[in-house]
């Protein structure tokens, strides 16, 4: 075929139509905040079912519902619709004082009367909440003025931290019984800094400024947050400029992002962790084996060599932020260590132990390859370790049933940062959540689940990871850091929850 | 009659077929490990908690009385409700249906014209570079799966030359209420051309990510087909009466040409309509695809059996309409 000067013509004209006809609307003066999301937001009832509990999602529910009281993004606890709080003398009551002059996003008042209703809606087991074992924990929920009083069944330390976390929403009682759940979920109201303008399920949630906020109106007057599951697509979007902000994409790829003109980036430390699960079945009842393993680990390496230097290398499940940390807590990399312990119990290079590991594989960045590390690491004492890969659904199921394999990798999220959700939870035998199901540690626990005394309580959580570490019962790995990268127009406030909230992002 | 008759059959067939699909199905997801039960599990769950949390989604029952329960509701439209989107299984898969098929025929359309483009060409110049260069070109285009394909067109339409969204349907800021989740067929009936072109500019990179693999194929076999009739002796006759080249391969081949193609096409739509989950998820595209995937992940049972079952009945359906159409379209099945 010829390429003749109409033809050329017809060519151009054709392309210069296709190029202007939907194309994409790159800021630069930015108007409208768009951010590429890693995950899809299922149900807007952050109080119940699945979604409730889905930490990955906390920050969709952050900006349009109020928690009881929020955490600010150090996670310390701020003043929130919950303004004062606190026990009676014999820990038999709670009472909390609710903010005046909020208003919900229909211009209704947030009252006593909304937080004492959902309060009592969640704690009700037919409801749906998944935590409701914590908010079954009172009753008689009574609001008197500003002030919600209520009556304790069974006392738990942490239950006002439970007010920071999964649930702890603040629900618009009028307009839910007006609606009811499905009304609800098809135009949610909350009390947050931003209000829902349009949902499109699977696609993205368009945000608009609530301009009545308690705390002060957000910068951005319009948040699209699009729902862009696959990393790849993520890192065109923010790269192409559709998208002002992501998230969680290779580390590889935020830093070349980061370097270019026009983005910026930032890493900070997450609540979330990287662990190894060590079931007390097969060789892990052997304490050498256990402690060889953990001490043939080269966390520093793994941080430096497979997460681009992006992670904090931890010796016991909380993180220096959490109030139990303890920084004399150290499980040191010493393979020499682990050889002997492994001799001691008659295992070497020629005679290696041998288990099985299950790991997960792209469900957290490089977790598959942090495990093949791990185990080149271990076969250089004498471990031999097979990788199995699974699903996080099978790891679900094998957890709950204590049917893990003696050694299973696993990440851990506690954005509250209370010992109970994290060592509590992983390591208590009954917990559903563990697979460790040795007595002493029980025994070390179960006083602390009721402790009172709020120093006591942290200091007997730190001797209990203590001896945890001592023993090898777990092997925490790296705290992660989080990778977002940004429009350099933007300035974003990382959340050490994890959760990206777009009223903390103002223009730079 | 005997057409009426073949039809009774094949929708009996159909019947048994989906009958089939629902039962493998429904066990299989059953069997395989990964229990929604354990995925929902609060921190603080007792055996009781876990039994009650069992009994609220029936999987405390046997899979024989959980599937006798399913098989009453789909029985009366009910498919049940999806546990991690709180909302009838139904009306899920049916809102994104008109998502996928839109994306799906316009695929298919964007194939048929690429490969039947190559096909013409690599005839029209046959036994010269241009059908080497179409040859090597559709070898290329099926040696690389769509979703690489479409990684691909990211970076050239997203990044480099961003014509294109890479992410989504339709842009958050057009404001329309669609009365039909045809989105693409609505905003043409209203003559919101800008709403048109917003949607073909969403549709269009994993559209062709999908179509380019299909186009090979159909150049391959078109062409193949037409170098066929090009021998036979009416093509020659066409040639003697001083019909151009052109003419003779437009006008007298391929209609006889395009009807294996047409069997083949319609067989590859059904695998097209599979080829969309992972490309609606590339493209973060509201489609069945895309959600099909979100309940595996959360082990939705009760969504994943809706859109096996949407799937199965879209393959069987699409596969008696290319059966009809091949009947239409070729007399001498039609009269036999």
């Amino acid at each position: 075929m010829k390429l003749s000067r109409r033809s050329l013509l017809k060519t151009s004209a054709a392309a210069a139509t296709f190029a202007t006809v939907g194309l994409p609307s790159f800021a630069q003066a930015i108007d409208e905040l768009v951010v590429a999301y890693n995950v899809n937001l299922p149900s807007w009832d952050p109080t119940v079912g699945l979604s409730a509990v889905n930490p990955t999602i906390q920050g969709f529910y952050q900006s349009v519902f109020d928690l009881y009281i929020p955490q600010n993004p150090d996670l310390s606890f701020g003043s929130g619709i919950i303004t004062g709080y606190g026990w009676n003398d014999d820990n038999s009551a709670i009472w909390m004082d609710v903010r005046e002059g909020v208003t919900w996003h229909n211009g209704d008042p947030l009252t006593a009367d909304d937080v004492a209703w959902s309060l009592t809606r969640v704690g009700n087991p037919d409801t749906g909440s998944p935590i409701q074992f914590v908010w079954g924990k009172i009753e008689n929920v009574v609001a008197q003025g500003n002030r919600v009083t209520a009556d304790v069944k069974e006392y738990d330390p942490t239950f006002f931290k439970w007010m920071s976390f999964l649930t702890g929403y603040v629900m618009p009682k009028k307009y839910y019984e007006e609606v009811g759940a499905e009304g609800f979920e098809a135009a949610p109201i909350g009390s947050g800094p931003y209000m829902v303008e349009k949902f499109e399920r699977n696609a993205f949630v368009r945000l608009k400024a609530n301009e009545n906020y308690w705390g002060g109106a957000p910068e951005f007057k319009t948040v699209t947050i699009k729902f862009v599951t696959d990393a790849a697509s993520r890192v065109a979007e923010v790269e192409s400029g559709n998208s002002h902000v992501t998230l969680e994409i290779p580390y590889e790829e935020f830093d070349r992002l980061k370097a270019k003109d026009g983005l910026a980036g930032v890493a900070e430390p997450v609540s979330d962790i990287g662990m190894i699960f060590l079931n007390d079945i097969e060789v892990m009842t052997d304490p050498n084996v256990r402690k060889a393993a953990a001490h043939a680990i080269d966390k520093q390496l793994i941080v430096d060599r497979l997460l681009s230097g992006y992670g904090i290398p931890i010796d016991t499940l909380q993180t220096p932020d959490y109030p139990a940390y303890d920084p004399s807590i150290k499980v040191a990399y010493d393979p020499e260590l682990s050889k002997k312990l492994l001799a001691e119990s008659g295992y070497g290079p020629d005679n290696p132990v041998k288990f099985k590991i299950q790991s997960t594989k792209g469900y957290k960045p490089k977790d598959y390859e942090m495990v093949q590390a791990i185990v080149g690491l271990w076969r250089r004492v004498g471990i031999e370790a097979e990788i199995e890969v699974y699903e996080i659904a099978k790891h679900f199921e094998l957890r709950a049933a204590d049917q893990l394999a003696p050694a299973a990798f696993y990440n851990w999220g506690n954005s509250v940062g209370d010992p109970t959700t994290s060592t509590g939870f992983a390591m208590f035998g009954p917990s559903p959540h563990s697979v460790w199901d040795g007595e002493d540690t029980f025994n070390a626990i179960l006083p602390l689940w009721a402790e009172a005394d709020e120093t006591k309580r942290i200091a007997g959580w730190k001797e209990v990871d203590r001896r945890i570490a001592e023993n090898a019962e777990v092997i925490p790995l790296i705290q992660y850091v989080q990778p977002i990268v940004h429009a350099a127009g933007v300035k974003v406030t990382p959340h050490r929850s994890g959760a990206l909230l777009p009223h903390l992002m103002t223009r730079s | 009659m005997t057409v009426l008759r073949n039809i009774l059959i094949r929708l009996l067939t159909t019947a048994v077929t989906l009958f089939g699909v629902a039962v493998i199905v429904f066990v299989v997801i059953r069997v395989v490990p990964g229990n929604p039960i354990a995925m929902m599990l609060p921190p603080g769950a007792t055996d009781a908690d876990i039994a009650q949390l069992q009994a609220q989604y029936g999987f405390d029952k046997s899979i024989f009385q959980q599937f006798i329960i399913w098989l009453g509701g789909v029985m009366q439209g009910d498919f049940g409700q999806s546990i991690s989107l709180r909302q009838p299984v139904a009306n899920l898969v049916l809102g994104r249906l008109p998502a996928t098929l839109e994306l799906s025929i316009m695929a298919l359309v964007m194939a048929m014209l690429m490969g039947g483009a190559m096909a013409l060409l690599g005839t029209r110049y046959r036994d010269s570079k241009t059908e080497a260069a179409v040859d090597v070109s559709a070898g290329m285009a099926l040696s690389i799966p769509d979703f690489l394909w479409g990684l691909v067109l990211i970076l050239l339409f997203g990044v480099l030359w961003p014509v294109f969204h890479i992410s989504g349907r339709i842009s958050p800021s057009l404001n329309i209420d669609f009365s039909t989740n045809f989105y693409l067929f609505e905003s043409l009936i209203r003559l919101r051309f800008d709403v048109w072109a917003d949607l073909v500019a969403h549709m269009f990179m994993p559209a062709l990510a999908l179509a380019i693999p299909l186009a090979a194929i159909i150049a391959q076999l078109l062409k193949q087909s037409l170098k066929e009739t090009m021998h036979l002796d009416y093509v020659t006759l066409a040639r003697t009466k001083g019909y151009g080249e052109n003419h003779v391969i437009t006008r007298e081949a391929l209609p006889n040409a395009i009807l294996p193609t047409l069997t083949l096409v319609g067989v590859q739509f059904t695998f097209l309509i599979g080829g969309t989950v992972i490309i609606e998820r590339l493209f973060s595209y509201e489609g069945l695809g895309n959600m099909a995937i979100d309940a595996v992940i959360n082990r939705d049972l009760p969504l994943i059996q809706g859109i096996v079952i949407l799937f199965a009945l879209l393959f069987t359906v699409v596969n008696l309409v290319v059966d009809m159409l091949y009947v239409v379209l070729n007399p001498r099945l039609r009269h036999a």
